[in-house]
């Protein structure tokens, strides 16, 4: 489309966007997390992770991360299939309405579920008013699953819906011509075409989910660490940089064999994706 | 137009980065204060720069955490800190702060109650650095409907049956303190078998305890959240205002008597400006105006006779007899390595689960 001079020319202004403010800053975390105060080389930071319990709260993310993307895949996919099959209908409102929370500050909409879930909150004031036993939601993982699916939700169903949208009605009908039913329909023909978007979905769940801190803060009550509370309490409270640049190293190595298991899972191997 | 109006808002911008720039150059007339969030009533500022003309330049900070690296870096030059007793004691040793000129503290000397400047001098010995702003203690505010046992001891937040309505303070010191009060030891304590037992204790205890929270306990404890939670005495007269269920104690094992003083940095470009700063600051009629906006305790003593509000005038929690804080402890710079060590049990409670 272009030749090598003009090429080159238009990707100048985003080399020296990723060069400032993506390599240059990787590499100062990964230099902070591989030296101590004095500046000398030491892993010992890194090996904080097995010390101090943080490891269990690196599980917790882990698992706190897959539940909700488990959940965010599981209301997601029927709704994107739902959506696209009448097109015509009222698709633009319905996925208005899945975009439009993305309108809203993430802080606000998390505070709020602060609000509904307290043991005072919405939910278990109407619970008293229609006699009904109220339950104790807030500060539990539970809380913190319910927040992450809330903010991260559309980060699945855009992809699922545009990657469901993409598939030709032909193709459907072609199989039905086959004699497929409609399960087989699905299963043969519509899962093994979306599974790009699913596992586009799923890394756009996962890796923010992982290292939020803000909503089990808010949520969690300050009882239930993640490994993002924790890199969050290093640089800001103890005001280590260098444990956190470690601490942060460690995520991100978590984060890229996460995108490589998916990539693994991805039969089409799309090009640059991920 | 459209062009003409966008461009004159750009230069306009320019100018005004330009002369805040430049503003640096008037160094006479600036003041560079920097201060707990929501520490200083606004009014106050607007007399202090009609009466002097100094232009005060007010930056705020949540944490005494927080506000350290970024003064100690240098990044920003402060005349004015607030920080709180532990904190002017780390600053005064790490060289960050300079020696006040109290001749030019009239007001200080004249209104400051002795008893503070006394206790002042366990973090800054001699008093040569600081000048008490607000001072307070920590206790337990409680909802009279919902406890009864009687709430005189720190031992009531290990009681398991007030299991999920216990609210406890996220800050490494003051969670540590309660712990070691209860044992009778003090809360500087720096025996490390004595602070593993104070940590056992706090992790035996995040069973029963709701949330570890900050600013979040007074619409928590408002909202009738938990049945009581650990607060700063400033805090309790708003929350005990707004829900006429609560009421507050201090316990009887004793608590932290902690004091947020003034301080002037060592760097400081504006010193004569600063000392009119603090001198303002502790002049009767604007220390009341202050305090009645904030309702911490002041340790002013011409204040109390020029509060009009009747209730906060008489109120014990603003006003406690000298029995409240004679004998009470306040806590001390333990140290870089005591810090951490602290801070690294503390985080081990939080991670436990």
């Amino acid at each position: 489309m272009f030749n090598t001079m003009t090429r080159n020319v238009l990707l100048t202004p985003f080399l020296i966007w990723a060069v400032l403010f993506i390599f240059v800053p990787l590499i100062c975390i990964v230099w902070y997390g591989v030296t101590d105060y004095d500046g000398n080389f030491s892993l010992d930071n890194m090996s904080l992770i097995f010390e101090r319990g943080y490891l269990a709260a690196l599980k917790l993310s882990v698992e706190l991360a897959l539940i909700s993307t488990v959940v965010c895949l599981i209301l997601a996919y029927p709704l994107c299939l739902i959506l696209t099959e009448n097109r015509r209908d009222n698709t633009t409102i319905i996925s208005l309405l899945f975009i439009l929370p993305l309108w809203m500050n993430s802080l606000l909409s998390t505070m709020a579920w602060q609000t509904i879930l307290e043991s005072n909150g919405i939910i278990n004031q109407l619970m008293r008013l229609l006699d009904l036993p109220t339950f104790n939601m807030i500060n539990t993982q539970g809380a913190i699953v319910v927040g992450m699916v809330y903010n991260f939700l559309p980060y699945m169903v855009l992809p699922l819906f545009i990657s469901l949208s993409k598939i030709d009605k032909s193709i459907l009908e072609a199989a039905q011509d086959l004699g497929a039913n409609s399960w087989q329909t699905f299963f043969r023909v519509i899962l093994p075409l979306t599974i790009p978007g699913a596992v586009s979905g799923i890394t756009m769940v996962f890796i923010p989910a992982l290292t939020t801190f803000v909503i089990s803060a808010l949520l969690g009550g300050g009882k239930l660490l993640l490994i993002g509370n924790i890199i969050e309490q290093e640089f800001t409270f103890q005001y280590d940089w260098h444990v956190g640049c470690a601490l942060s190293v460690i995520l991100m190595i978590f984060i890229v064999m996460n995108m490589l298991l998916t990539a693994a899972f991805d039969p089409l191997k799309e090009e640059g994706d991920g | 137009m459209k062009f003409k109006i966008l461009a004159l808002l750009l230069v306009s911008c320019l100018a005004i980065g330009i002369a805040g720039c430049g503003g640096g150059d008037k160094k006479d007339n600036v003041v560079y204060v920097y201060s707990w969030g929501d520490y200083i009533d606004p009014e106050v500022l607007k007399t202090f720069e009609k009466e002097t003309g100094i232009h005060v330049v007010l930056d705020e900070f949540d944490t005494n955490e927080s506000m350290y690296p970024r003064v100690a870096e240098g990044a920003v030059h402060y005349d004015v800190i607030c920080p709180s007793d532990y904190m002017i004691q780390k600053m005064i040793s790490n060289n960050l702060l300079q020696p006040l000129d109290f001749n030019k503290l009239p007001e200080a000397k004249k209104n400051i109650g002795e008893d503070f400047f006394k206790q002042a001098e366990s973090f800054d010995p001699g008093n040569k650095y600081s000048v008490p702003y607000c001072w307070g203690t920590v206790g337990i505010i409680y909802d009279k409907t919902k406890v009864t046992d009687p709430v005189d001891s720190w031992n009531i937040l290990w009681n398991e049956k007030y299991s999920g309505q216990i609210l406890m303070q996220d800050s490494a010191r003051d969670a540590m303190m309660i712990p070691l009060k209860l044992m009778g030891k003090s809360m500087n304590e720096t025996d490390k078998d004595v602070l593993a037992q104070a940590q056992a204790m706090l992790k035996a205890q995040k069973p029963l305890v709701q949330a570890y929270v900050v600013d979040e306990v007074k619409e928590k404890l408002i909202n009738s959240e938990a049945a009581m939670g650990v607060v700063f005495s400033g805090e309790a007269p708003i929350i005990l205002k707004e829900n006429p269920n609560m009421a507050f104690s201090i316990p009887k094992e004793g608590t932290n008597l902690w004091i947020d003083g003034w301080v002037i940095t060592k760097d400081s470009q504006n010193v004569d400006n600063a000392h009119k700063f603090i001198n303002f600051m502790c002049r009767p009629d604007i220390a009341a105006q202050n305090f009645e906006h904030l309702g911490y305790s002041t340790p002013n003593i011409a204040v109390r006779d020029l509060v009009e509000d009747e209730e906060l005038k008489n109120s014990p929690i603003a006003f406690p007899s000298p029995e409240v804080y004679s004998g009470q402890e306040t806590y001390k710079y333990l140290g870089n390595q005591m810090d951490e060590y602290y801070n690294n049990l503390w985080m081990q409670v939080r991670v436990d689960s």
